[in-house]
């Protein structure tokens, strides 16, 4: 009885000063939401559950602020809609990565092999990827090792010719050309080698031992694993696959240009531990990319409005905190201990450093 | 004494307002096919209760979504009786107005609501009170029907099972409710209890969806067959695969090798051509694929082929240049011979998810679509996007890809699809006896 007062008062109080605790029952249609949106997206069921249950255990019990005003301008937001954001940020914290995307040999050349589904788009990443690091100054050479399909090595020299990158191959097994090209490579003096391999599903365990045999032969420091954005539930089976057998330490998310949402990039990172390092955005050379997880977090998330709403939500917050800096500054208040005594219920939107360039409120 | 009149006065409004946000959501927040009773107080409260919360996990539809900005109104339409009252699941009640579940005086809440909540003046329209009012005696008659005749649910854990394995098959949420729904229908309440009939009706709704299978029509001579899909989904190799399985039935097979964007498909196609001893029509890398593949069915009708199979460059589907190309295409065949593109498949790779149905929309949209081809079921991919396919635009599986070789090409057979749907079911029931154990 005394509990049920205390909390109704600290509830009433609450309310008056613009604020929420999260609780079971008012984040209740949030939590569902994002369950359907994060499956819609394809994130893999068993993902889904265990990051919504993990991200409402730690919101449970948070107060959160509901009303934020600054001037004319009041913008008022549910606990749900708060519970939304702590998703969204969640999910940036498990899927970004920080530092180089490759780890690089102390002496002579480093390998990145790609590994991958058929179709996945693993050739034409490596196309792009050596265009990348030529651009960086490296003298970057493409092995091609995909004796499967017709004509993939004829693609590989096509596309090593538009970006005017060298092409390795040879009539000879997979296993052998890696060799040879890895041979090659340290004795020209190559920064880079990526190799090209035969897709593959990952039930094919001849196949399997064929890239395990590679990686056993030229050691490549990094193993990428190239994966679809449209890819369904099936990305976790086959990313633990592959991780299984090969330990990728990297992934590259492909054909990001259409309007598949990618799930996978979070269904993987939390299976495999290996991060998105780069995403295909197009089908020539030049569109490719460094991963950012901001970005993804919000395509994967969906719920635009909700992610909407709370940007103008942040943006009054943020207006009206610099203000209120600005003006003890003026007053002579201002300590280094000042801004952070003053913070803010929750953690910011995404990343600090680009947060402003988000808020069509400070743009303006 | 004005100002008591003015507390006096506040106090009754919100009492009014109180006594609103009290009534129940009505059906609009049940699934569709689910209108078992919600009384608070029904037989076996807590058991009812913990069905409920498995059901609910994915299939209840949220609540609808009144956010803080057009309450006031709102508020006029829920000015029903209090007489079912359960637990308001309005969540704009939990930030705007006093909870009525918490025993917490409404007077502690006034200030603000002088202020924010009553700043626009109510309006009471009769109409929508009778509306609201007759919703919820019909509400109220069918949840006490209901009571009567004891409908029973799937059992929850059996619920989570059938989630479970069309969920992670790619069949996606919507078209999991259907099924579900129809389950509702189709099993008299007293069977769905019964494990091994909701599984049997399962299957047969999902046959239902999937349709009978229709096969490649030879009607015309040349037929003409285009094959268009996204970027990698193996359209070229089904063309060879679907070259070798024709030319060994006999038939003449011209290939018109209409990608002529991806480095080195021509070559791909090629390599098939050779294989397979067929006629190949190529055009220059880079040059403009109508006019290939329009000489590729001259070509057929000069030289008597039975079968132009022509092959496009992978796009994805909301390229828009691209697919207006392709509705090019389409175009320009048709005018090398009437009725032509005999059929237009699009090539699915089995391992996509939700995007596969959104491919199929937006190909539909810009060309007709008569079939799909399913790539890549040799994995562990399961494929159940194509029911969503079929459910929401009709279209039929006319082949499957289920390995390398060419006889790896197979005609679609759904009562064998379904089946390897549902065959993770016996994997899902071990596992939950050895998490039992």
């Amino acid at each position: 009885m005394f509990d049920t007062l205390t909390k109704g008062f600290r509830n009433a109080k609450n309310r008056l000063a613009g604020l929420a605790e999260l609780d079971d029952k008012n984040i209740e249609t949030a939590l569902r939401e994002v369950r359907l949106s994060l499956l819609e997206a394809d994130v893999d069921l068993g993902v889904v559950k265990s990051f919504l249950a993990s991200v409402k255990q730690t919101a449970l019990g948070q107060t959160v602020q509901v009303v934020a005003k600054h001037g004319d301008t009041k913008v008022k937001v549910t606990a749900g809609d708060q519970f939304v954001k702590i998703c969204h940020d969640e999910l940036v914290t498990r899927m970004a990565h920080e530092g180089d995307p490759i780890q690089w040999e102390d002496k002579g050349p480093t390998g990145i092999m790609m590994v991958g589904l058929q179709g996945s788009g693993k050739t034409t990443s490596c196309g792009k990827l050596a265009r990348l690091y030529q651009k960086d100054g490296k003298k970057v050479l493409l092995v091609a090792a995909d004796m499967q399909r017709p004509a993939a090595v004829e693609q590989l020299k096509i596309l090593g010719g538009q970006i005017d990158v060298p092409v390795f191959n040879m009539p000879a097994t997979p296993v052998e050309i890696c060799q040879r090209g890895w041979e090659e490579a340290k004795k020209l003096g190559y920064d880079l080698v990526i190799f090209d391999t035969a897709g593959r599903l990952a039930v094919d365990d001849v196949l399997m031992q064929e890239l395990e045999a590679i990686k056993g032969s030229v050691q490549p420091k990094n193993i990428f694993f190239v994966v679809d954005a449209m890819i369904g539930q099936d990305a976790v089976r086959t990313a633990r696959t592959f991780h299984d057998r090969l330990a990728f330490g990297g992934v590259v998310m492909t054909k990001l240009d259409g309007d598949a949402r990618g799930g996978a990039a979070l269904s993987v990172k939390t299976i495999t531990g290996a991060p998105v390092l780069f995403v295909g955005v197009g089908e020539t050379t030049d569109k490719f990319e460094e991963f950012r997880a901001d970005g993804m977090a919000t395509r994967v998330l969906g719920m635009g409005d909700v992610v909407g709403l709370m940007k103008d939500f942040e943006g009054v917050i943020d207006q009206k905190k610099a203000e209120e800096d600005a003006l003890r500054m003026l007053q002579g208040e201002f300590t280094s201990t000042t801004s952070s005594a003053r913070s803010r219920p929750s953690s910011r939107w995404g990343r600090s450093t680009t947060s402003s360039t988000r808020c069509p409120a400070s743009a303006a | 004494m004005t100002i008591v009149w003015i507390l006096l006065a506040v106090a009754a409004v919100a009492v009014v307002f109180f006594l609103m946000n009290k009534k129940p959501d009505d059906a609009a927040a049940l699934p569709p096919a689910d209108d078992k009773p919600k009384l608070p107080e029904s037989g076996g409260g807590s058991k009812a209760k913990e069905k409920d919360k498995g059901a609910a996990e994915f299939f209840d539809r949220p609540p609808p979504k009144e956010v803080p900005k057009t309450r006031p109104q709102a508020a006029t339409v829920k000015a029903t009786p209090v007489a079912l009252g359960g637990p308001s699941k309005d969540e704009s009640s939990d930030a705007e107005a006093p909870k009525p579940v918490e025993s917490k005086p409404p007077k502690a809440e006034k200030p603000r609501f002088v202020e924010e909540d009553f700043g626009k003046p109510m309006v009471f329209d009769p109409a929508t009170v009778r509306k609201g009012l007759a919703k919820t005696r019909g509400g109220f008659i069918a949840r006490l029907a209901d009571l009567f005749r004891g409908r029973k649910e799937i059992d929850p854990s059996v619920l989570r099972d059938i989630e479970e394995i069309l969920l992670s098959s790619d069949v996606g949420v919507k078209t999991t409710q259907v099924l579900l729904a129809r389950l509702h229908e189709r099993l008299e309440r007293n069977e769905l209890g019964d494990e091994e009939k909701v599984w049997a009706a399962l299957r047969e709704e999902a046959l239902a969806i999937l349709g009978t299978p229709g096969r490649l029509k030879l009607k015309e001579k040349p037929t003409v067959v285009l094959l268009v899909g996204v970027n990698g989904a193996g359209k070229t190799t089904t063309i060879g695969k679907l070259a070798s399985k024709l030319q060994a039935q006999g038939k003449k097979v011209v290939l018109g090798a209409g990608d002529t964007f991806r480095a080195a498909a021509v070559q791909q196609l090629e390599v098939w051509a050779e294989r397979e001893g067929a006629e190949i029509v190529k055009g220059k890398e880079g040059s403009d694929p109508a006019a290939v593949l329009f000489d590729a069915v001259e070509k057929a009708k000069a030289s008597g082929a039975d079968v132009v199979l022509c092959d496009t460059a992978g796009r994805l589907q909301t390229k828009t240049n691209l697919m207006e190309e392709l509705a090019k295409v389409r175009r320009t065949i048709g005018k090398a011979l009437d009725g032509a593109p005999h059929e237009t498949l699009l090539v699915l790779d089995a391992t996509n998810g939700q995007n596969a149905l959104q491919q199929a929309r937006l190909f539909m949209e810009k060309i007709e679509l008569t079939g799909v081809v399913l790539t890549k079921l040799d994995g562990t991919a399961k494929g159940g996007v194509v029911l969503a396919i079929a459910e929401e635009l009709k279209l039929p599986v006319r082949y499957i890809g289920i390995g390398e070789r060419a006889e790896d090409l197979r005609e679609f057979d759904p009562a064998e699809f379904v089946e390897a749907l549902f065959a993770s079911r016996d994997a899902l029931d071990a596992g939950a006896a050895e998490s039992a154990a």
